[in-house]
C-alpha cells in the first residue's frame, strides 16, 4: 500500500511589503480610520483645487498691466503687481539708480553669513572678514565716500535693510549674551542680579514695546540736543533684544558642560578667566550653534515689527510700494504673499540648515 | 610664583571689587539716563508724573468688556486695554493648545497624508513672520467678506460679515435662562455677542503662528517618550488613543510643559502687535495717550508693567502645574 503523493497546493505569496502598493496600504488604507481621512482629504482637494488653480495661475493676470488686473479682479489673482513693484518692494525707497549698491552690499553679508555657518571657514581669518565686509556693506549702503553719492538712512528699505537688522542686531548681542550668559552663572551675587534682571526684564516684555522706547525714549536719553539716528536706536533695542534671548541660549549650552571639565582646568592652574575661554566656552558654544541659528530666525521673522516705528523693510517697503499708488492698491494681497515666501524661503533654508548642524554637533555623541 | 599672595590679589577682594565696579557702573549709567531725561524734559517742557491718568481720556474705543466712553479717565482706558489684551491672549492660548497638540500628535499619524499636512502647517506658519500673518488676516477679512447685508449666515444663528463674527450667547434675565440670538438690524446686529475683524484678525493670525511652535513642542515631547512604553501599552491591548491618553501623554507633559509656557509667553507678547491693525489691546491704547499727553516714559512704563507683570505670573502659573506634573523620584 504505497501512499499517493497529492501535492497541496501553494500557500499564496505574502503581501508585498516593498513597492508603492505596500506603501499606500500600509501609509493611506492602514484601517478604517486611515483610509477615512485619505478619503475626506482627498475629496476636499478635489473640491478645492480647481478654485484655486483657476485664481493663482489659469485665470491669474502675469503681466504688469492694471487694466487687466482690474478686469480680472476677484476672479484671479494680479502677479503683474509684482512684475511692476519688485523693486519698490525688495528695496524700499533706496534711489532706483542705485539699487545696484544695496544689491551688492546685501550679497556681501549673506555670502558672509553662509560662510560663517560652514565650519570648514571656523578659521581666525573669518573674524578678519567680518571687519572688512561690515564695513564695505556700510560704505555701499551710505555712500558719501569712493565717490558714491550719499543715501541718508531713512531711505535705506526692503530686502537689505531686513537682512541688516537682522545680521548686525545677532553680531553685536552675540559677545555681549556670552558675557551676560557667563555672569548669570557667576558666583558674586551682584553680578548675577544684574544680569538675572538684564535678561528677565528683557523678556518679560514684547519687542514692540522696546522699539516704542528706542523711537520715542532713547532721544530723552541722550545728552539735551543730541538725537541718534532712528537706525542706530532700533539697532540698538533689536540687540538689547537679542543678547538677552541668545544668553539664555548660551546659558543652557554653558550648563551642559560637566563640572569636571573646570576643576580638571582649575587643578592645571588656568585661572577663571582662560577655564571659560580655552576649555568651557569652545565647547558649549559647540553646542548651542543650533540655538544661534535658531535665534537668527526669531530675529529675521522679528525685523519685520520696525515698519510699526517707521521703518520700510520689507513688510514697510510693501505698504509704501502700493498705498501710495490707486492702480495697484487693491492687489496688496498678492504682494503680501509675494513677501511672506520671501520670509519663508529665508527661514525654512535656516531651519534645515539648523537641523542639520544639530546633527553635525551631536554625532560625537550618537556612538 | 614664591612671593606671597598680597592682599589685594586674594579672590575675595577681587570679586567684591569686581561686584562694586559693575553696580557703580550700572548705577551710573541709570542716573546718566535718568539726568538726561529730565534735563530734556525741561528744555521740551514735557510734564511728567502718573497724574494724567485720572483726567479724562478724551477717545473713544472701539471695543471693551467694561462700558467706557470718551469721558471716562485715562486709567479707565488703559484697564480696557488690559483686558482687551487678556482676553485675547486667554483665548489665543485656549486655541493655540488645542490646535497645536492635535497638529503635533498628527505629526506621528499612521496616515501618510495626514503626517504631510501636519508637517506643511508647521513649517509654513512657523516661518512667515506673526506680524505679517495678522496684517494678511486682517487685509483679507477687510476686502473679501460681504458687509452685514448681506452677511454669511450659518444657521441663521451665527454670522460672519465685514462686521465680524456675531454668535448666541446664554442669558440670565428676569425671565430665566435664554439665548441672546443675533440677528441683523438694518446696519447693526442685533443680540448675541459680535467679535470684531480686528479681533478675529489677531486671534487667528496669533493662533496660528503659536499653534505651529505648539506642534513642535508636542511633537518633541511624545518622541521623547522611549519606544518600549508604546510597546508595552500595545502588548497590554491598549488601543492607540488609550495608550496616547494614558502612557504616553503623561510622561511627555513632562518635557512639553516648560517650552510649552515659553510658547504662551510668547503669544501674550506678540498680541502687542494688534497695535499694527487697530485692535485696542493695552499697547494701542498706550499710543493713543503717548500721542495725546506726550507722556512717553509714563506710558511705556505702564506697557512695560503690564507685560511683566502677565509674563511674571504666567511663568509662576506654569510653573507650579510643572511641579505638579513632574514625576516625583524617590
Amino acid at each position: 500500500m504505497a501512499a499517493v503523493f497529492t501535492p497541496i497546493a501553494p500557500r499564496r505569496a505574502p503581501a508585498g511589503t516593498t513597492g508603492p502598493l505596500a506603501w499606500a496600504r500600509a501609509n493611506l488604507f492602514a484601517n478604517p480610520g486611515s483610509t477615512l481621512a485619505t478619503a475626506v482629504i482627498a475629496l476636499v482637494a478635489v473640491l478645492a483645487f480647481p478654485t484655486v488653480f483657476r485664481w493663482a495661475v489659469s485665470e491669474a493676470v502675469f503681466a504688469p498691466d492694471a487694466n487687466a488686473c482690474q478686469a480680472a479682479r476677484g476672479v484671479g489673482a494680479c502677479w503683474g503687481v509684482i512684475a511692476e513693484k519688485w523693486r519698490l518692494i525688495v528695496f524700499g525707497r533706496y534711489p532706483f539708480e542705485a539699487h545696484w549698491r544695496p544689491e551688492l552690499a546685501t550679497i556681501l553679508l549673506l555670502g558672509l553669513v553662509a560662510a560663517s555657518g560652514l565650519r570648514a571657514f571656523w578659521k581666525p581669518w573669518l573674524a578678519i572678514l567680518w571687519l572688512l565686509v561690515v564695513p564695505a556693506f556700510f560704505v555701499l549702503m551710505a555712500g558719501g565716500w569712493l565717490g558714491l553719492a550719499p543715501v541718508p538712512t531713512d531711505q535705506w528699505g526692503g530686502l537689505p535693510l531686513t537682512v541688516m537688522i537682522a545680521t548686525f542686531s545677532i553680531a553685536f548681542a552675540f559677545p555681549l549674551s556670552i558675557a551676560v550668559a557667563l555672569g548669570r552663572r557667576s558666583r558674586m551675587p551682584a553680578i548675577r542680579t544684574l544680569c538675572v534682571l538684564y535678561v528677565e526684564l528683557i523678556r518679560g516684555v514684547p519687542l514692540v514695546s522696546l522699539l516704542f522706547m528706542a523711537s520715542f525714549l532713547f532721544p530723552l536719553f541722550m545728552p539735551v540736543g543730541k538725537s541718534p539716528d532712528v537706525l542706530l536706536r532700533v539697532m540698538v533695542a533689536m540687540t538689547l533684544f537679542a543678547a538677552a534671548y541668545l544668553a539664555e541660549t548660551v546659558r543652557g549650552g554653558l550648563q551642559a558642560i560637566p563640572a569636571g571639565q573646570v576643576e580638571a582646568a582649575r587643578s592645571l592652574g588656568l585661572t577663571w578667566w582662560q577655564a571659560q575661554r580655552k576649555i568651557v566656552l569652545p565647547q558649549a558654544l559647540a553646542l548651542v550653534v543650533p540655538g544661534i541659528v535658531n535665534s537668527f530666525i526669531a530675529m529675521f521673522k522679528d525685523t519685520s515689527l520696525v515698519t510699526i516705528v517707521s521703518l520700510y523693510e520689507l513688510t514697510g517697503a510693501l505698504n509704501i510700494a502700493l498705498n501710495s499708488d490707486a492702480n495697484w492698491r487693491p492687489f496688496k494681497i498678492e504682494g503680501y504673499i509675494f513677501i511672506a515666501l520671501v520670509y519663508f524661503a529665508f527661514c525654512f533654508a535656516m531651519s534645515r540648515y539648523s537641523l542639520w548642524i544639530e546633527k553635525r554637533v551631536s554625532a560625537g555623541k550618537a556612538r | 610664583m614664591s612671593k606671597a599672595k598680597s592682599w589685594w590679589r586674594s579672590q575675595a577682594f577681587r570679586g567684591l571689587a569686581f561686584q562694586l565696579l559693575a553696580v557703580a557702573l550700572a548705577a551710573f549709567a541709570i542716573w546718566y539716563l535718568a539726568h538726561n531725561t529730565l534735563a530734556n524734559m525741561q528744555a521740551r517742557g514735557i510734564q511728567s508724573g502718573f497724574d494724567f491718568l485720572s483726567q479724562p481720556a478724551g477717545f473713544d474705543i472701539g471695543e471693551s468688556l467694561i462700558a467706557y466712553e470718551p469721558l471716562n479717565a485715562y486709567w479707565k482706558a488703559f484697564l480696557v486695554g488690559v483686558l482687551n489684551t487678556l482676553r485675547v491672549a486667554i483665548l489665543g492660548i485656549v486655541f493655540a493648545t488645542v490646535l497645536g497638540t492635535l497638529i503635533g500628535i498628527g505629526r506621528f499619524s499612521r496616515n501618510a497624508i495626514v503626517r504631510g499636512i501636519c508637517y506643511a502647517y508647521v513649517e509654513w506658519f512657523r516661518n512667515i513672520p506673526v506680524l505679517l500673518q495678522l496684517l494678511m488676516w486682517y487685509l483679507l477679512f477687510a476686502e473679501y467678506l460681504p458687509p452685514l447685508a448681506d452677511a454669511i449666515s450659518f444657521g441663521d444663528v451665527v454670522f460672519l460679515s465685514k462686521a465680524g463674527l456675531s454668535f448666541p450667547i446664554p442669558t440670565w434675565g428676569a425671565a430665566g435662562f435664554a439665548w441672546s440670538i443675533p440677528h441683523p438690524e438694518g446696519f447693526v446686529m442685533e443680540g448675541g455677542v459680535s467679535a470684531s475683524p480686528e479681533f478675529l484678525a489677531v486671534l487667528l493670525g496669533l493662533v496660528l503662528y503659536t499653534s505651529g511652535f505648539i506642534a513642535e513642542v508636542v511633537r518633541a515631547g511624545l518622541a521623547s517618550v522611549s519606544r518600549g512604553q508604546v510597546e508595552a501599552a500595545a502588548s497590554l491591548s491598549l488601543t492607540r488613543t488609550q495608550a496616547i491618553r494614558l502612557v504616553i501623554m503623561p510622561q511627555a507633559l513632562r518635557v512639553i510643559i516648560p517650552p510649552l509656557t515659553s510658547q504662551y509667553l510668547n503669544l501674550t507678547k506678540n498680541s502687542s502687535l494688534a497695535v499694527a491693525i487697530g485692535y485696542p489691546d493695552v499697547v494701542s491704547v498706550a499710543t493713543t495717550a503717548l500721542n495725546n499727553t506726550g507722556r512717553a516714559v509714563e506710558c511705556i512704563a505702564i506697557v512695560m508693567a503690564v507685560f511683566l507683570t502677565t509674563s511674571l505670573s504666567t511663568s509662576a502659573l506654569m510653573n507650579w502645574y510643572n511641579r505638579r506634573a513632574a514625576i516625583r523620584e524617590r
